[in-house]
Formats: C-alpha cells, structure tokens, sequence
C-alpha cells in the first residue's frame, strides 16, 4: 500500500513544481482547475484489476515506472525530413505538431486558415482568447470520474485547439500531430485536445501519436470534442506508438441535434495501450459512426473501452470494431450503450470482431446494453476467432495459395473498417499504413 | 473420333468424420460434354462435388480420380483450379472487407501465374470484366462490394457464375446453383453457363430439379442414390425423372 500512495506522491509532487513554474502564467480559473485535479487523482490513485473498468488491464507497469514530466521545449530537433514519413494528411493538410506534448511551430503548416478556423496550440488559444476555449475546456471530459483523465487536467499545459465556426465548411483535413522522441529516461506528456465543431460545419481532423525511436515513455492524452447542431465532424485517430511505450487516452465527444459524427480509431501501436471513448449524443437526430480497428502483435496489450450514451430521442449510433491479433497479444473490447428513458426510435448497433492469429494471442469482448426506453432498436454482436477454415478452403478453391487466402482473410478485417472512412485520400493513406503493419507481422511471423 | 476426357474417376468412395458418403462413384467427363447428376438429397451429389474441388474436411478411402491426366487427389485444392478445375458453391462464402473486384483479379492472376501468363493490371482487369458483368447482367457496382458479404441467395448464385466468366475453367461443377433462384435468375444464369462452353470445356451439373435443364441440354444425366451413380443416360432419363420422381431408381440400387 505504501509503495501506491508513492506513486500518487511523485504525481503531487511533480505537480507542485510544474504548478510553480511553467504553468503559473494561466488564468486563475485554469490553475484553480489544476489544483481541483490533482487532489482528486491523489485521491483516486491509479486503478488495479480488482477495479471492473480496468479487469483485464493493468496499469502497474505505469505506476511502478518513475516518468518525469516531460518538457517538451526543445522541438528544434526533430526534423521535417524525421516528420514527413509519419503524416497521413496529404499535401493539402494543415498540419499542427507536438513534440512530445509541445508545439512545434517550426514542423506545423497552419497557413491559410480563413473563415475564423483555427489549428493551433491549446497554450496559444488559452492565451489569446481564454474564453472561447473555457467554454469547452473540462466541459466533456469529467476528471472526478477518471485518475488519468484527472492527471491529463492537473498537467494541462498543450495539445491541439481546432475551432471551425458555425456555417463554416472546412475541407482541408486538419491534421494533429504528436510526436514522441522516446529519449534515455523514462517521460510522461499529457497533450490535451480540444475540437469544437460548431452549429452548421463541418471537418475533417485525423489525430495522430507517432513515434520517432522505441523507448519507453507514457502519453495521456485526453481529446474533448463538441459537434454543434447540424454540423459534421469526420474525426480519425492514428495510435502508432513506440511498441515500448504505453498510451492511456479519452475521447470525449458531445453532439448537438442532428449533428453527425464518425469517429474511426486504428491502434496499431504501444506496449500497453488504453483508449476510451465517451460519446453523448446530446440532441435528437445525432447519427455517431464509431469505426475502430486493433492490429496487436509481440506482447502488445490493447484496451478499448467505449460508451455511447443516447440521452436524446431519435439518435442512431452504429459501432464496428474489428481487431487482428497475433502472436501473444492481448486485445480487450468493452462497449457500453445507455439508452436514457425517453430516449425513443434509438438506433444503436454494435459489432466487435476479433481474429486470433496464434494460439497464444487473446480477445475479450463485452458488450453492455443499459436501456431504459422500450421504443429502440439495438443490437449487438461479438466473435472471437481463428481464420475461418470454410472462407480459406473457398479462396483456395480460386486459385489462392493458402498464404495468400490467410492473408486476404486478415486483410479483410481491416478493410471492412477502412471501407466505411469517407475521405478517399486519408482512407487510401491509412490503408497503406495498415498493409506496411500487416506486412511487417507476416515477416516477424516467418522468423519466429 | 472421341474428345479428351478431362476428368475420369473410378469407383471413388469418401465420407467426412468417418462416415462413408459416397460408395464406389464411376464418372467419365470428356471435352465439350455438359452432364448433370441427379439424385434425392443425402445422395452424395454435394460430396462428390466438394471431393473433387479439393475441400480438405472430406477424405478419400479407396478409388481414383484423374483430372487432365494427372491424380487429382494429389492436388491441393489451389492446384485443382490453377489446372481448371472450378466448383460453384453451394453456399458461397462471404469474404468481409474484400471487394469482388480484388477477389476476382487475385484468383485469376493467381491462374494466369502458375500457367506462367502476366499477371493483369486493375485498368486491364477491369476492361475485361465489363464484358463478363454484362452476361450475368450485373452493373460494376457489384464488384465493389465485399465478396458475398450482404448478398441475397440469389446474388450470391450469380457471383459464382461472374466467378466462372472470369476463371474460364476447363471443367466448371455447379453444386445446385440453380437452388434458390427464381425463374429469371434461373434464366440468365443457366444461359450464362451454356454461352460459356466451349469445345475443350465441359460442365457438370449438380442438381436436384430438372427446371434448369431445360436451358442447358445436357448430354448425360447420372442418377446418383446411396453413394453410386445407379443409372445413366440421355437428357430424357432427366425428363423421366422429373415425372417419375426418384423411387423408382433408388429401387434399382445394387445391394451393397
């Protein structure tokens, strides 16, 4: 026990000194927000398996290492050259960069922005025009409920702020790009994001973690975002972490009346990976497309957690998530759906596929339906399985060697997912990123 | 004068999980031949199609069969096809996240690369396929779709004989394509199968009914019943059954 409360006392520690310095320049309701943070995490602590939430993942590994805060100030050293391999945008992209956790002014290209859009750094943002970003700030992502949500708003220094103003149709994809440089010691960063889609707009932003060595180093990074009514938000999210790093991140989403969103994780990346997702469809006719896809392999452990709460009548919400596992990872689904009373005409389907590449790898699915209206229609559906041998025989009944039929199958796991993502460029971009990833396990495979 | 007889077995028995299914099947198919094998359900008619298409769950106790001259038991079901041996499914499968248009261009590089032919680029691919989308009477938006994935029973019949088109096999087996599909399906695709004969190919039918018959003439209709082929004849022993019904060939099974 007293190993844990030194975990939360090198937290609050830590935060006394990022508190004295760096940060003392915010405004007074920003550092009030801090101090609140910090003592709720002293007083959650981090979670243990013996909590439901966090059964088949443990955060110890987290805990037990001594990460320092990572300061981020010298991004002079990463490269455009370094750079340009990891971005997924395309030419036309405005692109915003952090090294780890920091603005990157140098590698970001926010040129002709217009309209009132914005893509710039949160710290900017907060100190240019704090009120705009108050009105969101801590709004979705509720730190009481969550430590590592808790010690993001503690440590909340940077990250991203994307606005598009209400009526505004912004066709360039934005993209986010945060980068780690995984150095000698051991460093945590808490980007924390900020996407404000107001009433009528609508985007493209694709919210990238990529890493420029192994190494061990941990990012918590929160992501709030709000779709005003009738506006629209095509939201990508790339986790290809360093395969020694951990990642624990939330998403959290708020959508106004017939407002659509399709939120599209891929995690390819970190030893130890946590990602939830919290969406609230907050006024009628909402429509969220929430389309993820996990390719683990080695030791790779990969968490997701979702929550899509209907609050409002005559929302569909429509999940896929399909994750390949291989080797002796471990990947973990929890989907919760709450269908508020009176939430009635619900339209909530939810499917999670797991492929088992070798008997050694892992799956768990669980879905979680709260419904507490009676005129809804949900649905849902998991498997956890090898390749199907009927699909392989029939393959191989066309011609296609057996290695080419398993790899199609696999494919095809992917590509179901990537098939629903709307912009062609970024779609046939993260498509080849996905083929490199599968690529690469079929060659580590032939080694073993 | 004789055409090549492309595929010959010999008193072939196989089962799956033990159980004997089929019982001593002899069945000569030659160049330019279109024959349908018929016969009550449970007959082994499905059997003896996945067992010649290589389906690995069967197995082979005694007998042999010959495909191009070469023991097709041997064959890995992949090499089957490559050699131009083709099987419309009874009950294809769905390939999630695959397009038609992949799929189909995979299968037929696949073929054109073993028999040492360049493969084909997706705009040549495509040119080609037109053609073979037209005879089945589909537009190209199905070869966009994943393969069989949402399909109705019908499509997925259909897909098959697109499958076939595209493959140009030397000896295509149907497994009951016709099952399912109503009377202007039934049509397109029967006439589909028939426009794609050619002298060095042959077909074999797999069916249950004689309602597809009447659009493909086939030269030999088999009777099978318990495992055997228990009569053998011209299109008219078809007709015959289609009024007799099978009782009365079963009847005339050998005692085993």
């Amino acid at each position: 026990m007293t190993r844990l409360a030194d975990t939360r006392e090198r937290y609050v520690a830590a935060f006394r000194t990022f508190a004295g310095n760096g940060a003392a320049g915010a405004p007074a309701w920003l550092k009030e927000m801090r101090e609140a943070a910090i003592a709720r995490f002293a007083e959650l602590g981090f979670p243990t398996t013996k909590q439901e939430e966090w059964r088949f993942t443990s955060v110890a590994p987290i805990a037990e290492t001594a990460f320092t805060l990572s300061r981020g100030r010298d991004t002079a050293h990463v490269t455009a050259q370094q750079l340009e391999p990891l971005c997924v945008g395309g030419l036309r992209a405005v692109r915003v960069v952090f090294v780890d956790g920091a603005f990157a002014p140098s590698l970001s290209a926010v040129a002709g922005l217009s309209r009132g859009v914005r893509a710039e750094s949160l710290a900017a943002a907060l100190e240019r025009d704090p009120e705009l970003a108050r009105q969101h700030l801590a709004r979705y992502a509720p730190y009481q409920a969550s430590p590592f949500a808790a010690l993001n708003t503690a440590f909340l220094c940077d990250g991203a702020f994307v606005y598009v103003p209400a009526g505004v149709e912004f066709d360039r994809p934005i993209e986010l790009v945060f980068v780690a440089t995984a150095g000698d010691e051991p460093t945590v960063s808490h980007p924390r994001s900020l996407v404000v889609v107001e009433r009528g707009a609508r985007a493209t932003v694709v919210e990238s973690y990529v890493a420029l060595a192994d190494g061990v180093y941990w990012t918590n990074a929160v992501t709030e975002v709000a779709v005003g009514d009738g506006a629209r938000l095509e939201l990508y999210r790339l986790q290809r972490e360093s395969r020694q790093a951990y990642q624990v991140a939330t998403t959290h989403a708020i959508q106004g009346r017939d407002s659509v969103l399709r939120l599209h994780p891929i995690a390819l990346g970190g030893g130890l990976a946590r990602h939830d997702v919290q969406t609230v469809l907050a006024g009628s006719g909402a429509e969220l497309i929430l389309n993820g896809f996990y390719l683990l392999h080695g030791s790779q452990h990969s968490d997701h957690h979702t929550v899509i709460d209907h609050a409002q009548p005559h929302c569909a919400s429509h999940e896929f998530f399909n994750g390949i596992v291989g080797e002796r990872a471990h990947g973990v689904f929890n989907g919760r759906i709450i269908v508020r009373p009176g939430a009635q005409r619900t339209d909530s389907k939810q499917t999670n596929n797991n492929l088992l590449l070798s008997t050694e790898a892992r799956a768990d699915s669980q879905p979680q339906l709260e419904i507490y209206a009676d005129d809804v229609k949900c649905t849902h559906g998991s498997t956890v399985g090898p390749l199907d041998q009927t699909a392989l025989y029939y393959l191989r009944s066309r011609g296609l060697s057996p290695e080419t039929a398993a790899g199609m199958l696999t494919y095809g796991f992917a590509a179901e997912i990537l098939g629903r993502m709307a912009h062609t460029e970024l779609r046939e971009e993260l498509d080849r990123v996905v083929r490199a990833r599968l690529a690469d396990r079929s060659r580590g495979g032939r080694r073993a | 004068m004789t055409a090549k007889v492309l595929l010959e077995v010999k008193n072939l028995h196989a089962g799956i999980d033990g159980n004997e299914i089929l019982r001593g099947v002899d069945l000569t198919v030659r160049a330019g031949e279109v024959h349908a094998i018929m016969g009550p359900n449970g007959s082994g008619k499905s059997t003896l199609a996945q067992v010649l298409a290589g389906n690995p769950a069967y197995t082979i106790t005694t007998g042999s069969a010959q495909f191009l001259g070469k023991d097709l038991t041997a064959l890995k079901p992949e090499e089957r096809a490559r050699d131009g041996l083709f099987l419309a499914f009874q009950y294809p499968v769905a390939i999630r996240g695959i397009t038609n248009a992949y799929f189909l261009r995979s299968a037929l590089n696949a073929i054109r690369k073993s028999r040492g032919q360049e493969e084909l680029g997706p705009v040549e691919f495509m040119d080609g396929l037109e053609e073979k989308l037209k005879l089945i009477g589909w537009d190209d938006s199905y070869v966009s779709r994943p393969v069989n994935d949402g399909f109705s029973g019908g499509e997925k019949k259909r897909n098959e004989i697109l499958q076939l088109a595209v493959l140009e096999p030397k000896l295509a087996i149907l497994d009951e394509t016709d099952s399912g599909l109503d009377i202007d399906a039934l049509k397109t695709v029967a006439h589909t199968v028939d426009k794609l004969r050619r002298p060095d190919s042959a077909t074999v039918l797999v069916t249950h009914y004689y309602r597809i018959l009447t659009h493909i003439m086939p030269d030999y209709v088999h009777v099978l019943s318990g495992g055997r082929i228990v009569k053998s004849g011209g299109k008219d022993l078809a007709l015959e059954l289609e009024e007799k019904g099978y009782d009365w060939v079963r009847d005339k099974a050998p005692v085993a």
